[in-house]
């Protein structure tokens, strides 16, 4: 799998649902169209419910690694309103 | 002349500990009125009653301080603004709806146009006792299927489709159940721990699950003096006919095994599960 150019990372394993999604759209905002953030949130409801939150926002979940420490890093693309 | 209450109750005129007053059952599909039907019903309740209604826990809404005389202009003033009196008494009661994947973004089924179809073919027949049907979106069942006599469930039959897939692994962590792994270099889905929630389908960036909708039934839910959840043994029903086969065997078999008054639910533990159960397989073989 071809690795991506991360543009922003944001860490969510502080703040608890809903504000995790809430904290990653925030983060998604910030960026251009076409820029990769890197999201790093904890195992559980954030992992089971952010990536489908962001991909119901519209924008591109590229990749949702294992970080093998009760975390996961996901890779989003952002993408036009 | 005498007053035919129990006629009056049959048709939505529930009578109040007030003499000569009736809180009004409207018909309701869905849990969905228009402006206009709301109006009308702000109307007649500023007119005939005392300016307010009350939204029952089955989707309807009743207005409440109808007097006797008003009954024939109240149906009238109600019909002209199109609503619809609603049912109480031994038959097919409300059938209720969440609002399904039409508007909800986790939801499997058309809810709503479900919930008018099986309106249309049952609301109103008359029965042993009263039956319910609700019409629930997806697993989430903020609908509540189970506590109803006949429970629909929204649900997906899922594919995995290969060449789209990345193995980014969101699936993986999206089911609840556990069910989906990732094995070398493709998906291995458990049939033994899916439920169908379509939660893969729903969380996959590449759309690399394929969701087809389908429905789970339960049967004999009941939620008042008894309480019981709906029992669910048929596969997945994937397609409206089959589903309304097997709710026609359902009522035929309520019909013909249940004793006057006695709810869908006793009687079929008294007829026995097993002979419900073959009864209701044959329907969905068809």
């Amino acid at each position: 799998m071809a690795d991506f150019n991360i543009d922003e990372t944001v860490d969510i394993t502080d703040v608890v649902c809903p504000v995790t999604f809430v904290k990653a759209k925030v983060a998604l905002e910030e960026l251009e169209v076409g820029q990769i953030l890197a999201i790093r949130l904890n195992d559980g409801e954030p992992v089971q419910n952010v990536p489908r939150s962001i991909k119901e926002e519209g924008h591109q979940v590229l990749k949702l690694t294992d970080n093998q420490d009760g975390t996961y890093n996901l890779l989003v693309r952002k993408t036009e309103e | 002349m005498a007053v035919d209450y129990k006629a009056l109750k049959n048709g939505g005129f529930m009578r109040q500990i007030q003499k000569n007053n009736f809180s009004l059952r409207l018909k309701v599909v869905g849990g969905n009125l228009t402006a206009e039907q709301l109006t009308a019903i702000a109307d007649v309740s500023k007119k005939y009653g005392k300016g307010y209604v009350h939204l029952t826990s089955r989707q309807s809404v009743e207005i409440p301080f109808i007097k006797l005389e008003d009954v024939e202009d109240v149906k009238q003033a109600l019909i002209e603004g199109g609503v619809e009196t609603g049912v109480c008494g031994p038959r097919v009661r409300t059938v209720t709806a969440c609002q399904g994947n039409e508007i909800c973004p986790s939801g499997c089924i058309d809810t709503f146009s479900l919930a008018k179809e099986i309106s249309d073919r049952y609301f109103g027949r008359e029965l042993p006792h009263k039956f319910k049907f609700g019409v629930t979106g997806c697993m989430n069942n903020c609908l509540k299927a189970e506590e109803n006599d006949v429970g629909i469930k929204g649900a997906y039959n899922i594919e995995w489709i290969k060449e789209s897939c990345t193995l980014c692994g969101v699936c993986v962590k999206a089911c609840r159940e556990g069910a989906v792994s990732i094995q070398g270099d493709g998906l291995c889905v458990d049939s033994d721990k899916c439920n169908n929630c379509g939660r893969c389908v729903k969380s996959c960036p590449f759309d690399a699950w394929k969701g087809t909708s389908g429905y789970i039934l339960s049967f004999g839910g009941t939620f008042g003096n008894l309480i019981e959840k709906g029992a669910e043994f048929l596969p997945v029903t994937s397609d409206k006919e089959t589903l309304f086969r097997v709710a026609d065997k359902a009522l035929e078999f309520f019909d013909k095994h249940a004793n006057p008054s006695e709810r869908f639910r006793v009687a079929i533990e008294r007829a026995g599960w097993d002979t419900f159960r073959t009864e209701m397989e044959a329907a969905y073989r068809g």
